[in-house]
């Protein structure tokens, strides 16, 4: 067969949400330039625009999958699936933030660029199929990350959130190249389907210790990403100092996509250490689900607390990738999707209520918000709902599924561990219920004023959201479960 | 496709648009909105029908997968058959009279709006059990309904006795649904699914069970739900108080639609009920008891909504007297004519308690004939039809009933026949005591507006004529028609029974009043017995509610939950702030110490995957 090194027209159309997201954030970068300082509010519909045209690509580029630009991309149902995810997430985070910007007095379209480019390395991450493109598309994603953390430059919290994450972000990084580097060396490829092979090929001669050991320092890379223990020592600081409406896209976006990467590369490129695997991935797990779960108790900052309980259900998705089977990686894509919903609705509403300056961010300062607010007070209970994982909410049949899953592999232990914890989790959900609604409103309500347009339509569209995976979960599952397989 | 969905679908609109914005909204809107979405209901149910007749066989739609979990596979699925059309033109025809009916009713109420949105709300859940294709569904639906009817109880929320009543009514009807859940599980046990088609055409080739089995365990555990939903002994004593709610949801909810939903879901099994005999026997026993005990406390009751309400209880036992005799059509049927008379029975009620200005009590009435002569007029037409006058519709139906109770066993035919006369005379001596003599009471009655009367004159129609739908022959695919031979003598007698009844009560209340009065203190303790209905209510709180009360006080509140449950709660509350408190302290925020946990956990992994290998 000829070889030809110029991509056909199919493996553009493969490549064509990224396109979109990279062309789209340059122009935004050009436009900030050309528009006066009046006019930069107005550049959230044109990164609205781009991330639905990204969304109508996912799709086309699903009708006809496959490979793109020499195996350097896998465009197929997981890929498309967790590339709608993460482009609903960065969408939600876009309607949140215009108010928010012009808020802080710091409406630009570099924000947005950064957020579309951000989303381009999730998408890459999503499909990539070589280890070269996870690297690359995890460093996209993460640097514009790292300057969302900080953007509000003027302020002491932001700086200190953006350092960190980048410091201990580059910091984990250097161990997954690292291990990405043990694997070329074994087996000579950075394709994970040759790796495969090589790996599960007898006469190889690749020891399964070093194998391993290069499979952990990759994990390290992903940890940290999903905020796993012991690397989610960051999470809190992070979440808590970085802008609302970016915290609600990094605990969502690029945790899905880590997730989606984790997956892709351990069932398609490891099946050869599964027993090691399954017990490193066990135990992070277990320890995600309680020291989230166990630390958010003492918290009285709604951010933090909102940020442990990410590491939590982190440590959920996980106990799903510990089953280490097909309904147990379909149930993490379904549960990825729920919490990108219901946790961007539950920070949306925090970001709309801390007001200027993100002043009112502690639990207390939500007293009588149900007297106030009583929509919002509403849809943010929904949320709440929905993360303790109570029926009629997508969070409910995400836990089913995923705990479901773990008993059909045998974790027995694990199951009826994770379910404690998540029931211990309940306490500093339904604490936030109680101030809401049983609390007589204090002078932090004074100054509130109804929701803007922006996180009215985020709201309501999480919230709808939640409650359709809540009750008609199978749509959603459906795909899930024949997408699964496609990465096995 | 024929869009099934779209007839549970508008109501459910209906609701969602008054429930969430009616507080705003002016009155027409509301109505238009309520009326419109079952009107739409019941005209989709036309245009399904026509598009689907003669429809002998079962129509699917399937629209999704709900529940797939293991071998359970539970779909979105609604079907249509002979049954559920039927069921489907009274449930949408019957409930537009009635929504109709309550815009005039209801126009002084506070609350107009909620009303309404709780009125839609029960027409969904309605339509979605009569539509549902597998038992999960149909649960689905049961449940909301029996939600629906605990709302518009209690809809009259700041009167103590409605919210009583209110909470009467759900928790006698958990008992029966725990029966129905238990008989799910059971099926699912025994079938391995679900389904109607599928469970049913697993049951046909089982040979009919001569003892106990489980078939008979599952029908038997149905009837239990049966019993709860459709009032029958020993569940019934929550329908007489149903009463507190506003006349129409009692037309709609607790005579028409909703307590009738029992005899269709029994009706429904009916491939389960025929391969088990004795359930059966259980059944046609049950129907028969609530028959006559109801009947005879309608007898004595001063109330006017309570002596329709004993009728309505005494009636489903009639319909499951059908069912248990294998009458499955004729109890339909009767579901039929009955949701004609008795929804014009109480909406007639309705109207001249909306006449007296609140009035209900038979004793204040009198002579209403000249003053409101549209309600009479409907009302009477009503009573015909009850009193099984030939050739009103109560008489074809009730016929059909006894027929075939005579074909199973010739005794149920007799006590049938006496019932028969028994309600003719409660019916009777409730029209004589409001309707004739002389005026009691002090209002001044006035006739009620079109919107009301409109519906009562359509419903009359219907109690005249209703008795020739045909509905069994129109059954004749789903049920194989009743054995029996149409038997002159039988018929005669049933009828005279009924006219001994409207003599007697002539006799009684007309011809010489004050001699009831007199029997009834003659008869003193069997009087006082029948009046006080048995005692039924005060058995029950004598054996069963006092003693739970008192031992969930002692046992299950005071030792269990603020002893054992508390203090485990409370230590593993404390337990788990401890364990917190020590999880925040690993974040100094000093990024150095950061680093270090990073460095400890990649040497824990690497020795992790390095020693299980």
């Amino acid at each position: 067969m000829e070889t030809s090194f110029l991509p056909t027209a199919a493996e553009y159309l493969r490549l064509l949400p990224e396109t979109i997201l990279i062309v789209s954030g340059t122009i935004l970068m050009i436009l900030e330039g050309l528009a006066g300082p009046r006019n930069r509010k107005n550049l959230s519909p044109l990164a609205i625009a781009a991330i639905l045209a990204a969304m109508a690509a996912t799709v086309a580029a699903a009708g006809n999958p496959g490979p793109a630009f020499n195996n350097m991309i896998l465009a197929d149902g997981f890929g498309a699936f967790f590339r709608m995810v993460v482009l609903s997430a960065g969408l939600l985070a876009v309607l949140c933030s215009s108010s928010y910007l012009t808020r802080e007095k710091a409406d630009s379209g570099e924000y947005y660029a950064l957020l579309l480019y951000s989303m381009t390395g999730q998408c890459l991450l999503s499909t990539a199929n070589e280890l070269i493109m996870v690297f690359i598309g995890l460093e996209i994603s993460s640097i514009a990350t790292y300057i969302l953390a900080g953007y509000l430059r003027d302020d002491a919290r932001n700086n200190e959130s953006a350092l960190k994450y980048f410091l201990l972000g580059s910091f984990a990084t250097a161990f997954l190249l690292y291990g990405v580097a043990w694997i070329y060396g074994i087996t000579g490829s950075t394709n994970l389907e040759e790796i495969r092979r090589t790996l599960l090929n007898p006469e190889s001669g690749a020891s399964p210790l070093l194998t391993g050991v290069a499979a952990a320092l990759m994990f390290i890379g992903f940890a940290f990403k999903i905020s796993a223990v012991p690397f989610q020592v960051w999470a809190p600081d992070v979440y808590q100092g970085a802008p609302a409406p970016v915290s609600a896209f990094m605990s969502a976006g690029p945790k899905a996509a880590a997730f989606a990467v984790m997956l892709r590369v351990y069932l398609t490129a490891f099946p050869s250490i599964g027993d090691g695997w399954q017990t490193m991935i066990w135990l992070t797990a277990l320890g995600t689900m309680i020291v989230g779960n166990f630390a958010a108790l003492t918290q009285s900052n709604l951010k933090r607390i909102l940020a442990y309980s990410s590491i939590a259900h982190a440590g959920y998705v996980l106990v799903a990738v510990t089953a280490y089977s097909d309904t147990g990686t379909a149930a993490a894509m379904f549960y990825l999707a729920a919490y990108a919903f219901m946790n961007i609705g539950a920070f949306a509403v925090v970001s709309h209520f801390s007001r200027t300056g993100e002043k009112y961010v502690e639990l207390n300062d939500l007293a009588g918000l149900a007297q106030k607010q009583p929509t919002t007070a509403a849809l943010f209970s929904l949320f709440l709902f929905s993360l303790i994982g109570v029926p009629l909410t997508g969070g409910f049949f995400g836990k089913f599924y995923i705990f479901k899953a773990a008993i059909d592999s045998g974790l027995i232990g694990l199951t009826v561990l994770g379910l404690l914890s998540s029931a211990v989790a309940a306490f500093y959900y339904l604490r936030i219920i109680v101030v809401m609604y049983f609390h007589e409103p204090g002078d932090t309500m004074d100054t509130i004023t109804s929701p803007a347009p922006g996180i009215q339509i985020a709201l309501w569209t999480s919230a709808l959201a939640t409650l359709l995976l809540g009750v008609f979960p199978s749509f959603v599952l459906d795909y899930a479960t024949t997408s699964a397989v496609l990465v096995r | 496709m024929h869009h099934l969905w779209l007839i549970p679908a508008l109501p459910l609109a209906g609701f969602l648009v008054n429930g969430l914005f009616g507080r705003r909204l002016p009155k027409a809107i509301i109505n238009a909105v309520a009326v419109g979405s079952v009107l739409l209901s019941f005209l989709w149910v036309l245009q399904v029908l026509n598009g689907l007749m003669p429809l002998e066989t079962l129509y699917v739609e399937r629209y999704a997968t709900w529940i797939a979990s293991g071998s359970l596979d539970i779909p979105y699925e609604l079907a249509i058959d002979r049954l559920s059309a039927v069921m489907l033109l009274v449930v949408t025809g019957v409930g537009l009279l009635i929504h109709i009916y309550a815009t005039g009713y209801m126009s002084h109420e506070d609350g107009y709006y909620r009303f309404f949105a709780y009125l839609n709300l029960f027409m969904f859940f309605m339509l979605t059990l009569v539509l549902a294709n597998n038992y999960l569904l149909l649960f689905v639906g049961w449940e909301g309904v029996g939600l629906c009817s605990y709302l518009l109880i209690g809809f009259y929320y700041l009167k103590n006795s409605a919210t009583t009543a209110g909470n009467k009514a759900f928790i006698v009807n958990r008992i029966g649904d725990f029966g129905f859940a238990l008989a799910i599980f059971l099926i699912f046990i025994q079938f391995g699914t679900l389904d109607f088609p599928a469970v049913f055409s697993a049951a046909q080739p089982l040979p009919a069970e001569s003892t106990a089995g489980i078939l008979t365990a599952i029908c038997l555990l149905l009837m239990v739900g049966a019993a709860g939903k459709s009032a029958q002994v020993p569940l019934y004593v929550w329908l007489p108080d149903a009463m507190e709610g506003p006349t129409p949801v009692s037309a709609l909810i607790h005579a028409a639609t909703m307590v009738t939903a029992g005899v269709y879901m029994v009706a429904r099994s009916s491939a389960l009920y025929l391969k088990a005999p004795l359930a059966m026997d259980v059944v046609a026993l049950i129907g028969l008891l609530t028959a006559v005990l109801a009947a005879t406390i309608g007898m004595t009751q001063f109330d006017i909504k309570k002596v329709f309400a004993y009728s309505t209880v005494s009636q489903l036992g009639y319909m499951f007297l059908a069912l248990g005799v294998g009458a499955f059509s004729a109890g339909i049927f009767h579901v039929v004519t009955h949701a004609f008379f008795k929804a014009l029975l109480f909406l007639g009620a309705g109207s001249v308690i909306h006449a007296l200005e609140g009035e209900q009590d038979l004793r204040h009435m009198g002579g209403l004939r000249k003053k409101i002569p549209i309600t009479f007029l409907t009302l009477a037409c009503a009573w015909v039809a009850i009193a099984g006058v030939p050739p009103f519709s109560g008489f074809h139906s009730k016929d059909e009933i006894l027929l075939a109770a005579h074909h199973h066993a010739p005794w149920m035919y007799w006590i049938g026949v006496v019932t028969a006369g028994i309600t003719a005379f409660y019916v009777s001596r409730a029209m004589f005591l409001c309707f004739f003599g002389k005026y009691r009471g002090h209002h001044h009655p006035h006739e009620s507006p079109v919107s009301m009367w409109g519906p009562l004159a359509v419903l009359a129609l219907l109690s005249l004529g209703g008795g020739y739908t045909h509905i069994p022959q129109f059954l004749a695919p789903v049920f194989p028609l009743a054995e029996g031979a149409h038997d002159f003598t039988l018929v005669a007698i049933s009828v005279a029974a009924g006219l001994t009844g409207i003599g007697l009560a002539w006799f009684l209340y007309i011809a010489k009043p004050g001699l009831a009065d007199s029997i009834a203190s003659n008869l003193g303790g069997l009087y006082k017995l029948v009046y006080n209905k048995y005692f039924v209510d005060e058995l029950y709180f004598a054996t069963i509610i006092n003693p739970a009360i008192a031992g969930s006080r002692t046992v299950l509140w005071k030792f269990l939950d603020a002893g054992l449950i508390d203090g485990t709660v409370n230590g593993a509350g404390h337990m788990a702030q401890w364990v917190g408190a020590k999880c925040r302290r690993l974040q100094s925020g000093n990024i150095r110490t950061y680093a270090t946990w990073v460095v400890l956990g990649a040497v824990l992994l690497i020795f992790t995957i390095g020693g299980v290998r």
